[in-house]
């Protein structure tokens, strides 16, 4: 999932503060699982939003909807004929969300209210960590199932470097080495002839390197 | 026992400590509430095990939330106490009701009444 996290009120105070009608609009996928943007974080937002306006002496209109998701086309046009009272709109979905929402409603401001993080996983409630950096050119089949490329520091194939300590990586003694665990998982598969493999220069063209980036589907276009 | 304490104090009764969410005490502000305290269990007693744990964190997130607000943090508070422990639960609303008489009425509820005046 792609994972965010809140951003501090202050800072979103600070955004809306000129406007007195205002949209909060939480996303029910990936940022509820990570309680950054979903209903619960919507109704304590605008809750100490609505307080801090009227501590303040200032009238502001807060209005609550969570979407499905904000990053398809159906569930944005849910909201179409409520987006006219609006002056603002504070979307705490991703950054995906929050684009789609900007390029769909051109004569609303769109704000974000979280800080969208990076693709990962739940290592446990309250821990996610990444696992995937969407380079585009998928390694895992060679790398026992865990990514050089987003959890190695450096993105490098073909082995660990010399800073790998004791399974550790030289930027934090914390952090597990990534060729390490690829190494350990590979000999217990027992598909160390995997490691022999040498990986040619990796094409970063399908990375952020060859700029925006876009998936079509003809089989699948309509 | 017959003890008695500070009559202003509503009690809302829930099944366990963890069924409160923050933005059960934040609304609580919003409607006028000049402070907020739950009562759970002793920690490690918990039939749910988790529960009041869980109350806990949501007060400290809750005081979090009021500090940046201007609300003020300390009018909320959690304490423990077991079922058995009735002065205890005099004591407890004894200390809040003054703390909060101490802070004040909620801004909130003053600023609802200015506005409508």
């Amino acid at each position: 999932m792609i994972v965010a996290d809140k951003k501090p009120i202050e800072e979103i105070i600070e955004t809306i503060k000129e406007y007195t009608n205002i949209l909060l609009l939480g996303c029910n996928e990936c940022v509820t699982v990570c309680e950054a943007g979903g209903k619960k974080e919507v109704e304590i937002l605008a809750s100490a939003l609505r307080m801090y306006f009227l501590n303040k002496g200032k009238e502001v209109h807060i209005d609550e909807i969570t979407l499905e998701r904000q990053c398809d086309h159906e569930y944005l046009e849910e909201i179409r004929d409520r987006m006219d009272q609006y002056e603002a709109v504070v979307s705490l979905a991703c950054g995906v969300g929050v684009q789609f929402m900007a390029e769909k409603y051109q004569s609303t401001p769109i704000y974000p209210g979280v800080n969208t993080c990076f693709l990962g996983v739940t290592e446990q409630r309250g821990v996610w960590s990444e696992r995937c950096q969407a380079c585009g050119q998928c390694v895992l089949a060679l790398t026992a199932g865990i990514c050089p490329i987003s959890r190695c520091a450096k993105r490098i194939l073909n082995g660990p470097c010399g800073g790998s300590t004791k399974g550790k990586c030289e930027i934090d003694k914390d952090l597990e080495c990534a060729w390490q665990l690829i190494i350990d998982r590979l000999k217990a598969l027992d598909r160390l002839d995997d490691y022999e493999t040498l990986f040619s220069i990796k094409d970063w063209s399908s990375d952020r390197a060859g700029g925006p980036r876009k998936v079509v589907r003809e089989d699948v276009q309509e | 026992m017959r003890l008695s304490y500070p009559v202003n104090i509503k009690i809302v009764r829930v099944p366990c400590t963890g069924k409160v969410d923050i933005i059960h005490i934040l609304r609580a502000f919003e409607k006028g509430a000049d402070g907020v305290y739950l009562v759970g269990c002793m920690e490690g007693d918990c039939h749910f095990n988790q529960g009041n744990f869980r109350a806990r964190k949501r007060v400290e997130q809750a005081q979090k939330i009021l500090d940046t607000i201007d609300i003020g943090g300390e009018r909320v508070q959690m304490y423990n106490l077991s079922s058995s422990e009735g002065p205890l639960f005099a004591k407890y609303a004894e200390e809040m009701d003054k703390r909060i008489r101490d802070l004040g009425p909620n801004p909130i509820k003053l600023a609802k009444k200015k506005k409508a005046a």
